[in-house]
């Protein structure tokens, strides 16, 4: 049932990975492979319900364009996900760890139930063969399951760096020869036992990570919205062909049809049409466009279709200004050094000593040889970083579960620990503070009758206004009115006739403050229906609560004045308006100066600088993928509630990680005394061992109930 | 201790047959889409090829 995708007969296929969120039963699964199969050129389509995804295996003919609107067609809204390689990257080394977990986990369990008899009193004979098939099993075991911490310690030593891999991977190798060598000598103790539940537990938290880390991976994918990945191009003859984003030239003529975003800058040649650069600049409102008029790539064609001359492409574009100022601005985050790291960083050299030092200390002390190397071996095991290795992936993973739960994305891995240290909020306004949405302020002003005509014209355009009008008319079950002869004219409205009269709703003759649309009845009495933006609900509880959590905020908008003065108004927040991307950076630089460690929110790709600059950053689930991308958490829905929840667990997260860590100390400072002095034998080893592993595992758990 | 000789053989054998199952099971997609293969068997295949 679950077999992989079959080939399909010609060899040259082409593989398309599309995200449909929208698929909820058994009935959508069937209804989207049966459709896509019955299309020509499909060889396969295969849906993964768990990470709502299809693969299509398809003709190289058949451009995702066509699939996109197959999909569609069939009543479902896909995204394409642009790199299907580094999710299938993943998901190998995913299984890789759980490759490694299985066989550690059943050698363990083997070599365990070995060593129970030896150490119910098996000896002589029983005990060295006991050791030998205990040998048989430990030894490929170990070296086929610690390959991942053998890798990483290798890469960090020959660096010159050291990570937690280091004293783990050293501990196991030592461990598994000193055992060896006893088996060999038909001695009283080998750890084989040891250095498998050892990698066990911590494949263990590795696995889980790595899991986790993919689900999240797989919903920001699925999030991420289709950023123009090309246009249809016209030569010179008429023909036109989709051409991608990066093989468009400056002079090529692009042909965008309504609901398309702009995969160049370039300037309008022919139609009208309304442009939402919300997600570039922060404005809210629809800028008019026509013939002449610059539009830059990004922004989305929201009104009719209109033809544009390619004036700068991929790399020249404004849009990749944005991208080289967030390249520059995210490198602060990448010197970031994980808490685990930093604790590895103190605790190898440390551990390492403290073995050599027992075992030098011992042979001062007039032991031999082979008995202070036992001795530094246990101290090896009894250190080796078992708990301090869960202490942190564990709480984390639980961590990340819950807010999961709760509709917070952690999509980087230090995000939690970053966030817990937060103590500034900067909000961008548009599509953050407020709804991607307008919503319509005065629309009592309108009586019934004019409510009907108003929904019937509202819905014959795709303009945004049209858009927010019908929303709010249909809220309130407006009855539409018949309307005939309705045709829409690009840039200005939409006209129809109405019981013999000329109704329209366009433009407005006078220069209004915000956005608004003039309703013309009968001909004459042009009421102005205008729109503000809609402010999210809970907005000022949540800005509240994040103060109280000590983390005061400001506006920081690339809109202008008259539009952030109502929002700033409403929310109390003080704000610097008409920022550009630079000025949104400079502004976090100027905050990072003073000392504090801000939370940038944000969602446009205008806000994509500021969020790779700030010390953390959250992108609401209706961002930019941009914003997506640059965040560290994403929310979902229309609510600023996750917040200060997110704000709330990732300090619960530290809290916890701090105890784990203490626990982890203090369970040392108990036990390596005695392996010091000698008394640690191979069931002390374990029994302590697995003790502390657990103690964190529950302490982590806790996490669960974080409100 | 002769009993050993065929237990602990067969202990390891049983232990080895369960993990190559699960090798199997990994490397034929069996945890790719768990909630997928719980509404699969709703569908109803009749129509298909």
């Amino acid at each position: 049932m679950n077999g992989p995708l079959k080939p399909g007969t010609a060899s040259v296929a082409a593989q398309s990975r599309f995200a449909v969120p929208g698929m909820h039963c058994a009935g959508c699964i069937s209804k989207i492979e049966q459709g896509l199969n019955a299309r020509s050129g499909v060889h396969a389509a295969r849906v993964n319900f768990t990470s709502k995804q299809v693969s299509i295996a398809h003709d190289p003919e058949l451009t995702e364009i066509d699939l996109g609107e197959a999909i569609r067609a069939l009543g479902f809204e896909p995204t394409l996900i642009a790199d299907p390689e580094a999710a299938q990257n993943e998901a190998g080394a995913t299984r890789e760890l759980l490759r490694a977990l299985a066989v550690a986990g059943f050698a363990a369990m083997n070599v365990m139930l070995l060593s129970v008899s030896i150490w119910s009193g098996a000896d002589g004979a029983t005990r060295t063969l006991f050791h030998w098939i205990s040998a048989l099993i430990a030894l490929p075991a170990i070296a086929y399951a610690g390959r991942p911490f053998f890798r990483s310690a290798w890469q960090a030593l020959r660096h010159g760096r050291t990570n937690m891999d280091v004293p783990i991977a050293i501990g196991v190798a030592i461990t598994a020869a000193i055992s060896l060598h006893e088996t060999i000598i038909g001695g009283e103790h080998a750890y084989f036992e040891s250095a498998l539940m050892l990698l066990f537990f911590l494949l263990a938290g590795r696995a889980l990570d790595a899991t986790m880390r993919r689900k999240v991976g797989d919903g920001v994918a699925a999030l991420a919205r289709q950023s123009a990945p090309g246009a249809l191009v016209i030569d010179d003859d008429g023909h036109s062909r989709w051409t991608k984003a990066e093989a468009l030239e400056a002079g090529m003529t692009m042909q965008l049809a309504a609901g398309e975003r702009l995969a160049a800058d370039g300037v309008v040649t022919e139609g009208r049409s309304a442009i939402d650069a919300s997600l570039l600049t922060g404005e809210s409102a629809p800028q008019p466009v026509g013939p002449g008029t610059e539009v830059f790539a990004g922004t989305l064609n929201a009104d009719a279709p209109i033809t544009v001359k390619v004036t700068a492409a991929s790399d020249d574009t404004a849009l990749a200004d944005i991208g080289r100022l967030m390249a520059a601005s995210g490198q602060s985050k990448s010197r970031y050094v994980r808490i685990a790291d930093r604790g590895a960083r103190l605790y190898a050299p440390l551990v390492h000593a403290l073995a050599l030092l027992s075992f030098i200390g011992w042979m001062i002390a007039g032991a031999d040889w082979h008995q202070a190397l036992l001795i530094g071996v246990a101290v090896l095991i009894i250190t080796c970083p078992c708990a301090l290795g869960l202490a942190v992936p564990v709480a984390q993973v639980v961590a990340t579960g819950s807010l999961m739960r709760r509709g917070v994305l952690v999509k980087h891995e230090s995000a939690l620990e970053r966030l817990a240290q937060a103590d500034r909020a900067v909000f961008d306004k548009t599509g953050t503070l407020t709804l991607d949405r307008l919503a319509v302020e005065n629309l009592d002003d309108l009586d019934a009758a004019q409510k009907g005509i108003a929904l019937s014209l509202a819905r014959k355009s795709r303009h945004p206004l049209a858009g927010a009008l019908r929303e709010a008319l249909e809220a309130e079950d407006v009855t539409a009115a018949h309307l005939e002869d309705c045709s829409e004219i690009p840039g200005e409205g939409v006209r129809g006739v109405h019981r013999g009269d000329t109704v329209a709703l366009e433009r407005p003759a006078t220069a209004q403050s915000g956005p608004a649309v003039a309703l013309t009845v009968a001909g004459k009495a042009d009421i102005v229906i205008r729109f503000r933006d809609t402010v999210r609900p809970d907005a000022a509880q949540s800005i509240d609560q994040l103060s109280k959590l000590g983390l005061p905020g400001s506006i920081l908008s690339g809109d202008s004045a008259a539009a952030v003065r109502p929002v700033a108004r409403t929310l109390h927040l003080t704000a610097q308006t008409a920022a550009r991307p630079e000025d949104k950076c400079e502004a976090l630089e100027r905050l990072r100066r003073a000392g504090h460690t801000v939370l940038m929110v944000g969602d446009g790709m205008n806000d994509g600088p500021a969020l790779a600059a700030a010390h953390v950053s959250m992108a609401p689930g209706s961002a930019s993928d941009v914003g997506q991308n640059a965040a560290d958490l994403v929310f979902l829905g229309d609510s600023l509630a996750p917040l200060p929840f997110a704000v709330r667990a990732a300090r619960r997260t530290m809290t916890i990680v701090r105890q784990n860590f203490a626990l982890a100390i203090l369970y040392n400072a108990l036990a390596v005394p005695l392996a010091i002095a000698g008394f640690v034998t191979p069931l002390v080893a374990a029994v302590a061992m697995s003790l502390s592993s657990l103690i964190v595992i529950a302490n982590s758990l806790r996490l669960r109930r974080v409100r | 201790m002769t009993g050993l000789a065929i237990l602990i053989p067969v202990a390891i054998g049983l232990g080895l047959t369960g993990l190559a199952a699960f090798f199997w099971a990994l490397s034929d997609n069996q945890f790719d889409d768990p909630d997928g293969a719980a509404a699969r068997i709703l569908v109803d295949e009749e129509d298909e090829e």
